[in-house]
C-alpha cells in the first residue's frame, strides 16, 4: 500500500509536466487547427536556458525563472513568425511537417551550442522533501503539482473571465466570423503562441531538476503529451489535464510492477487502446465535416 | 501523344540500363558503393510515402518502422534461421504489409493528426522491442554477417554487381509507382487527398483506398529495408528510429512528394548533402531543419513541383481541340416509363443534438422530372441533401432509390447506385487537371461505360456538353468560379447518374452565368435526367422545375407544382413574413 501511494504521488508529478505540455497543444491546435510538433523542445529550451542562467552565469535562481519565462515568451512571438505565419492559409500537413522541422533544427541548434552531455539543474527548494507515514512527498514533485493546479485555475480564469480570453476563444472557434466581429485574428494567434511557449518553458523549468537536461528530454516529454491530450480528448483542456494525469500515473506502475525497459511504450499502448475503442476520447466529442 | 510517350518510354529503358550497367563494368570505391547502395534503398522506401503522403495525403510518421520490419527480417532471416534471402525478404515485405495494414484498418477512419500520433506510436514501440528483446534481435548490438542473395546459382557477393540489383529494383519500383498515379485507384487516391468528401460523394470508398495506399507504402518500406540490411551486412536498432522516420519524410518533402521522380531526386540529395556539407560539421542538422521549414514556405511542391510548375507556365496552358467530342450517351438509359417515382423520402429526420434540422419530411421525385426544393435560409435543404448522398447519418425514416433502401449505406455506395451530386461551396479535386476530375465521376462503380468507350471518353463527353471540352487539359484552379462549377457537374454526368443532386448551383454566378446554368438545366430536362435541386433564385426555379417542395424550420410546409406552391400562403409568409406582423410594426 505504502509503495502504491508513493508511486501514485509520483505519477501523478510526472503526469502534471505532461499535463502543462499538452495544454499548450490544446490551445495552439484550437486557435489554428494545427498541432504543434515543436512543443516538447519548448520545455528543453525553458530547461537549457535555466542551465545557463543558474549554472553557467551563476545568477539567482528566482531572476532565471524571470528571464526564461521572458524568454520563452519572446520566442513563442518568434516562432509564430517563422514557422506558422507564412502557412497560415495552406492545409494542415505542410505546417505539421514545418513545425516537425523546427523541431529538428531546435534540438540541433541547442546540440551545436551546448554539446551534447546532458546536465543537471538543482530543484528550487534546498529541502529534499518530507515523509508522511510510508511516502515520501518530493519537494519538486510538490512544486509541479502545486504550480500546474495554480496555472490551471489561472487559465480558467483568463479565459471565462478576462475579455481578452473571450477573443482567444472567439478565434479559436470561427476565425472568420472573429475577423468580422474587429478581433484581430493574426494577433490572436500570435498570442497564442506567445502563451504556449511560456507554457512550455515553464514545464521544461519545473521538470529540468528531475530529468537530466538533455536536448532530447523535450521531444519524449511532448509524444507524450500529444498522447495524453488525445485520450483526454483533442482539443478539450480538462481532457487534457486528465490525460496527463492518467497517463504519468500507468507509466509509473506500469515501470514498477511490469518492466522498465519498456516505460516510455506504456503510454502508446494506452493511446493505441483508446483509438481503437473510444477515438475522440475521454471528454472529446465527435465532429463531422460540414459539406 | 503516342510518339511523346514511345519517345518517353525509350528515354526511360535507356536510362534504367544506364545506371544498372556503370556499377557493372565500372568499379567503384567501396565508400561510393556504400552511399549509393543507401541511396537506392532508401529511395524505395521514400516511394512509399509518395504512394501515402504524394498521392493520398495520408501522413505516415513511421516508414523508418517499416523499413526496420524488413530489415530484421533480412538479418534475422540469413543469420539466425539461416533461411534463404529470398524467403528472408518475402517474409520481411509480407509482415512489413500485415504491420501496415492492420495499422491502417485500425486507425485510418481517424486520419488528420490522429495518424501522426500513431504511426509515432508505432514507431516508438518497434524501436523500444528492437532494443530490449535481446534474445531475439540482439539489442543495441545489432547484427552482423547479413547474407547477400544468390541468382541463379551466382552468388552476389560482389558490391558492385548488389548494387546493381538495387538500382534495377529501385528503376521497377519507381515505374510501378508512377504508373499507379495514372491508374483508376491512384486518382482515387488524389481524389482523396483533394477532397476526401467529394471523392466519397463520386464513388471512391475513401477508406479503403487510404488502407490500400497505406499498406503498399509499408510493404515498399520493408522491401526497401530488406535490400538494404543486405547490401550493409550490418544493421542496429539506431538506424530505424522515429528520427530516421523524418528524414525519409524530408526526402519526400524536398523532393516533390507528388512524383516519384522528386522522391528519388530528394533522396539522393539528402544523402549525398552531409557528404557536401561537411564543412558544416554540428550545424547540419540544425542546417537541415531550417531547410525544411524553408521547403515548406517556398516550395510546398518540393524541387521536382516546382521545377514542373516552371516548364508548365513557360508551354503555357494547353488546350484541346473541341473537334472531336463525343455525344453524351445521356438519353440511352432514362428513357423508360414516364412518372414513375424515382426517389422516395418516407419521414426521415437529421438531428444535430437537440436541432431537429430535418423534422420527419417526406418527398417524392418522379422520373424525368426537374424537382425543386425551396425554403428560407436555415430550412434544412441543403441538410437533407447531405442526409440524402450520406454525408450525414440519418436519425430516422427511410430513403428508397428506385425501390431499394439506400439511408444506411456510405456515400460511395449511393454513388454506385446512380446518385450523382454537386455542392454549395465547389468541392473539385484541386490538385487534378479538369479531365482527371471528371474521369474519376465517370469511373464510378457500376457505371453503364458503353462497350468500346472508355471512362475517358465519358468524360471527354460531359466536358464537352459542359461547353468545356478545350479547357480538358488545365488544372482545375485556373479556371473561374463559374466555369468550375460546371466542371463538377459535368463531374456528376459523366457518371450517369439516375438522379442528380445540385446544392444551389446558382450560387455566386453572375446574370450571363445564371443564363448559361438555365439553357444547360433545360438541355439536361430535355434529355429526360431526374434532378432535385436546391436554389434561392426563384426566377431560375420557376424556369426549370417541375415540382417544387417548400422547407420551413425542417418540416415540409408546401409541395405541389409550381404555380400553386409559390402563391401558397403559407410559402409567401415564410419568405416574407406574417402579412400581419408587418402590419403590427
Amino acid at each position: 500500500m505504502g509503495i502504491a501511494l508513493q508511486l501514485l504521488f509520483t505519477g501523478l508529478g510526472v503526469g502534471s509536466i505532461y499535463a502543462l505540455v499538452a495544454l499548450g497543444f490544446v490551445l495552439i491546435y484550437r486557435a489554428t487547427n494545427v498541432v504543434n510538433f515543436a512543443q516538447g523542445d519548448f520545455a528543453m529550451l525553458g530547461a537549457f536556458s535555466m542551465v545557463v542562467l543558474c549554472i553557467d552565469l551563476g545568477w539567482p535562481y528566482w531572476l532565471g525563472i524571470v528571464l526564461t519565462i521572458i524568454t520563452m515568451a519572446l520566442f513563442g512571438a518568434l516562432f509564430n513568425l517563422g514557422v506558422y505565419y507564412p502557412l497560415r492559409h495552406r492545409t494542415f500537413l505542410p505546417v505539421i511537417i514545418s513545425t516537425i522541422g523546427a523541431s529538428i533544427l531546435l534540438e540541433n541548434g541547442v546540440l551545436a551550442a551546448y554539446g551534447p552531455r546532458p546536465q543537471s539543474l538543482p530543484g528550487v527548494f534546498a529541502s529534499q522533501g518530507f515523509s508522511i507515514g510510508p511516502v515520501f512527498f518530493d519537494s519538486q514533485y510538490l512544486t509541479i503539482l502545486a504550480v500546474t493546479v495554480f496555472g490551471v485555475a489561472l487559465q480558467y480564469l483568463f479565459f471565462e473571465r478576462t475579455l481578452l480570453g473571450k477573443k482567444l476563444q472567439a478565434v479559436s472557434q470561427d476565425k472568420e466570423m472573429a475577423s468580422l466581429l474587429g478581433i484581430p485574428v493574426a494577433f490572436m494567434i500570435a498570442l497564442t503562441f506567445v502563451y504556449s511557449a511560456t507554457l512550455g518553458g515553464l514545464a521544461g523549468i519545473l521538470v529540468a531538476p528531475i530529468l537530466f537536461v538533455s536536448v532530447q528530454m523535450g521531444a519524449s516529454i511532448a509524444l507524450k503529451a500529444f498522447a495524453a491530450s488525445i485520450i483526454g480528448g483533442f482539443g478539450d483542456v480538462t481532457g487534457a489535464i486528465v490525460g496527463g494525469l492518467a497517463l504519468g500515473v500507468i507509466e509509473t506502475f506500469g515501470a514498477a510492477y511490469i518492466s522498465v525497459p519498456y516505460k516510455d511504450g506504456f503510454a502508446f499502448l494506452v493511446l493505441f487502446v483508446f483509438l481503437l475503442i473510444r477515438p475522440q476520447g475521454i471528454f472529446g466529442e465527435r465532429v463531422a465535416e460540414k459539406a | 501523344m503516342p510518339t511523346r510517350r514511345l519517345g518517353g518510354a525509350i528515354v526511360f529503358v535507356a536510362a534504367a540500363a544506364a545506371t544498372i550497367a556503370v556499377p557493372l563494368v565500372h568499379p567503384m570505391p567501396a565508400y561510393s558503393l556504400n552511399l549509393l547502395m543507401q541511396a537506392s534503398t532508401y529511395a524505395i522506401a521514400v516511394f512509399g510515402l509518395t504512394i501515402v503522403l504524394g498521392y493520398t495525403g495520408q501522413i505516415n510518421l513511421a516508414q523508418a518502422a517499416f523499413f526496420g520490419i524488413g530489415a530484421y527480417c533480412v538479418a534475422l532471416g540469413t543469420t539466425t534461421f539461416a533461411l534463404p534471402f529470398w524467403i528472408a525478404l518475402a517474409l520481411g515485405i509480407v509482415l512489413a504489409g500485415v504491420a501496415g495494414a492492420a495499422l491502417g484498418l485500425t486507425t485510418l477512419r481517424l486520419g488528420g493528426h490522429y495518424l501522426a500520433m500513431v504511426t509515432i506510436s508505432f514507431q516508438t514501440i518497434l524501436s523500444l522491442v528492437l532494443t530490449n528483446w535481446i534474445p531475439v534481435t540482439r539489442g543495441p548490438d545489432g547484427i552482423s554477417g547479413i547474407k547477400r542473395p544468390t541468382v541463379a546459382g551466382y552468388a552476389l557477393t560482389d558490391s558492385g554487381v548488389y548494387l546493381a540489383l538495387c538500382f534495377a529494383a529501385l528503376w521497377i519500383v519507381g515505374f510501378f509507382v508512377w504508373r499507379l498515379g495514372h491508374t483508376r485507384l491512384g486518382r482515387h487516391m488524389q481524389a482523396v487527398r483533394d477532397n476526401e468528401l467529394a471523392a466519397g460523394v463520386v464513388g471512391v470508398d475513401t477508406y479503403r483506398t487510404k488502407v490500400i495506399a497505406f499498406t503498399l507504402s509499408s510493404v515498399l518500406g520493408g522491401f526497401g529495408g530488406g535490400l538494404f540490411a543486405s547490401g550493409f551486412s550490418y544493421i542496429s536498432p539506431d538506424q530505424f528510429s522515429f528520427a530516421e522516420s523524418v528524414v525519409f519524410l524530408t526526402m519526400a518533402l524536398l523532393g516533390g512528394v507528388r512524383s516519384p521522380f522528386g522522391t528519388a531526386l530528394g533522396t539522393a540529395l539528402l544523402i549525398l548533402l552531409p557528404e557536401w556539407l561537411r564543412f558544416l560539421k554540428v550545424v547540419y542538422l540544425a542546417v537541415y531543419g531550417a531547410a525544411v521549414i524553408l521547403i515548406m514556405v517556398f516550395m510546398p511542391e518540393g524541387i521536382w513541383g516546382f521545377a514542373a510548375g516552371l516548364v508548365r507556365r513557360v508551354r503555357g496552358a494547353p488546350t484541346e481541340p473541341a473537334a472531336s467530342v463525343p455525344p453524351l450517351p445521356l438519353t440511352t438509359r432514362t428513357a423508360q416509363s414516364d412518372g414513375t417515382t424515382l426517389l422516395r423520402v418516407s419521414k426521415i429526420s437529421k438531428h444535430f443534438g437537440g436541432l431537429k434540422a430535418v423534422d420527419e419530411v417526406d418527398l417524392e421525385v418522379r422520373r424525368n422530372e426537374v424537382h425543386a426544393l425551396i425554403g428560407p435560409n436555415g430550412s434544412g435543404k441543403s441538410t437533407l441533401l447531405n442526409v440524402l448522398s450520406g454525408l450525414y447519418v440519418l436519425s430516422g425514416g427511410e430513403i428508397r432509390l428506385e425501390g431499394e433502401a439506400i439511408g444506411a449505406l456510405p456515400p460511395h455506395e449511393r454513388a454506385a447506385r446512380g446518385l450523382g451530386r454537386t455542392f454549395q461551396n465547389i468541392r473539385l479535386f484541386t490538385a487534378m487537371s479538369v479531365l482527371d476530375n471528371v474521369i474519376v465521376g465517370a469511373e464510378r462503380p457500376g457505371n453503364p461505360v458503353e462497350p468500346g468507350s472508355s471512362a475517358r471518353d465519358l468524360a471527354r463527353a460531359a466536358l464537352g456538353f459542359v461547353g468545356l471540352a478545350d479547357r480538358a487539359q488545365r488544372s482545375v484552379t485556373s479556371l473561374s468560379y463559374g466555369h468550375q462549377r460546371r466542371v463538377e457537374i459535368a463531374r456528376a454526368l459523366a457518371g450517369n447518374p439516375r438522379l442528380l443532386l445540385l446544392d444551389e448551383p446558382g450560387a455566386g454566378l453572375n446574370h450571363v452565368e445564371k443564363d448559361d446554368l438555365v439553357a444547360l438545366l433545360k438541355r439536361l430536362k430535355g434529355h429526360g435526367l431526374t434532378i432535385l435541386i436546391i436554389d434561392h433564385d426563384m426566377n431560375l426555379v420557376e424556369k426549370v422545375a417541375d415540382h417544387i417542395t417548400v422547407l420551413n424550420f425542417g418540416r415540409r410546409i408546401a409541395d405541389g407544382a409550381p404555380g400553386e406552391v409559390l402563391r401558397h400562403p403559407d410559402v409567401i409568409a415564410a419568405y416574407l413574413g406574417e402579412v400581419k406582423d408587418r402590419a403590427a410594426a
